[in-house]
């Protein structure tokens, strides 16, 4: 077994434990991080798939690498618009279950 | 040969561990931390798959800032500690039932996939003696695929606007908050001050050497982003108003400078974001360094959250 096919399997548990993160983790801030970690599990997957396109000269094929690069900035933008978001519903709601009614929007004047 | 398997072996089953503790632990905070080590490890992973480029990225953004606005985060959010309802056991057992399909389907998929892949790896070394830059990745990001790195400064923008915008109302236009020492002679001050310094001459190096060997804008920022928080965390400089014009400058600074060489290439080079190559290094330099300053202050403010009304507690 190789390298790549032993990461390329450690991509894929990341991916199936981020997404069960995701799922069953009650808490949002806990899914904001298995969200995390399934993304770079996906990352590491794409990786995986660009070290098979090795040639001229290079160890991996350039392209996947730029875009990963490109996603891991994306994916760290998304997680602070979503952390941004879950902190303003703990300061209006001040519960941190998503399963709980949405406050009436007169509450959202005087958060304490 | 099998030597560097079992270190392959070794790094992915710590890899695992720490992924399993980081979900399984109970109290957020350490859980934030598990993914802070979960990302250094994972940057070895990258070295092992030989893109150092991915490497130095993730140890900087994936596990550096993003572990810094999940630890704030985190600490914001013990505040609210009402306890959550737990998802009941037959949605949990769906999901791990499912997640062990995507676990096989990508297993196989890595598996059973043979001969060389599909690559783009021709056509970039073709043309980088075009560019004069040395690193492949930086190319792709510059040249070839440049306008998905001008988009990607417009969604860090289109972010850093999103978390602005919820803050409460008579908050806008002021500066968000951080968390800062309260002595004013602790260790923090010392290591910043130390520190500071030799952190800007790293992040300039990074970027200057991302035109030809692992590194880039991306990289630098990051540095420049993490120095910049941890000045404001030590107290020794203020975090400035978010409606201040300087500001705002600055953090459309990268994206406009992009634009107006794009724009320029179409007279120029006879195509949007084409470079004309006698100053394709020039100016993807200077595309870069605008990059670098516009993309420090928005990651930095980005980890700093919405701006704050200032009478709090």
């Amino acid at each position: 077994m190789s390298t790549a096919a032993l990461f390329g399997l450690c991509s894929a548990a990341l991916i199936a434990l981020g997404l069960y993160g995701l799922m069953t983790h009650p808490h949002p801030l806990r899914k904001i991080l298995a969200s995390n970690l399934l993304s770079s599990g996906v990352f590491l997957f794409f990786g995986v798939i660009a070290n098979r396109g090795a040639g001229n000269g290079f160890a991996g094929d350039p392209v996947p690498h730029a875009m990963v690069i490109t996603g891991i900035v994306v994916a760290f933008s998304a997680t602070a618009l979503a952390v941004a978001l879950v902190l303003r519903l703990y300061e209006v709601s001040g519960t941190a279950d998503l399963g709980v009614e949405t406050p009436r929007p007169d509450k959202e004047a005087a958060p304490r | 040969m099998t030597e560097t398997l079992l270190f392959d072996a070794a790094l992915i089953a710590l890899i695992l561990g720490v992924t399993v503790w980081t979900l399984a632990v109970r109290d957020t905070i350490a859980a934030v931390i598990g993914f802070v080590v979960w990302g250094l490890l994972i940057a070895f992973a990258w070295v092992r798959l030989a893109a150092v480029d991915i490497a130095l990225t993730e140890v900087a953004i994936g596990s550096g800032v993003t572990g810094m606005l999940l630890l704030r985060a985190g600490a914001q959010a013990r505040k609210f500690d009402a306890p959550v309802k737990p998802v009941n056991r037959t949605t949990s057992i769906i999901a791990g039932a499912l997640c062990g399909v995507v676990f096989v389907v990508l297993a196989a998929v890595v598996l059973l996939a043979t001969g060389p892949g599909p690559t783009l790896a021709p056509q970039v070394a073709e043309s980088l003696p075009l560019t004069g830059l040395g690193n492949p990745v930086t190319a792709v990001l510059l040249a070839y695929r440049a306008f998905d790195t001008l988009l990607e400064k417009v969604v860090l923008m289109l972010a850093l606007l999103g978390v602005w915008s919820v803050a409460a109302d008579r908050a806008w236009g002021r500066p968000p908050e951080l968390w800062t020492a309260s002595r004013r002679d602790g260790v923090l001050r010392f290591f910043a001050q130390v520190l500071a310094p030799v952190g800007i001459v790293f992040a300039i190096y990074t970027f200057w050497a991302g035109a030809d060997v692992p590194g880039g804008a991306f990289q630098a920022s990051a540095v420049l982003a993490a120095i910049w928080l941890i000045v404001v965390m030590a107290g020794l400089a203020r975090l400035p108003a978010t409606g201040s014009p300087a500001l705002r400058l600055s953090l459309v600074a990268g994206a406009a400078i992009f634009l107006v060489v794009g724009i320029a290439g179409v007279h120029i080079a006879g195509a949007f974001l084409a470079y004309p190559p006698d100053f394709a290094k020039a100016l993807i330099i200077a595309i870069e360094a605008g990059m670098v300053w516009s993309v420090a202050a928005t990651l930095a403010l980005l980890v700093a959250g919405p701006p704050q009304a200032g009478e709090r507690r």
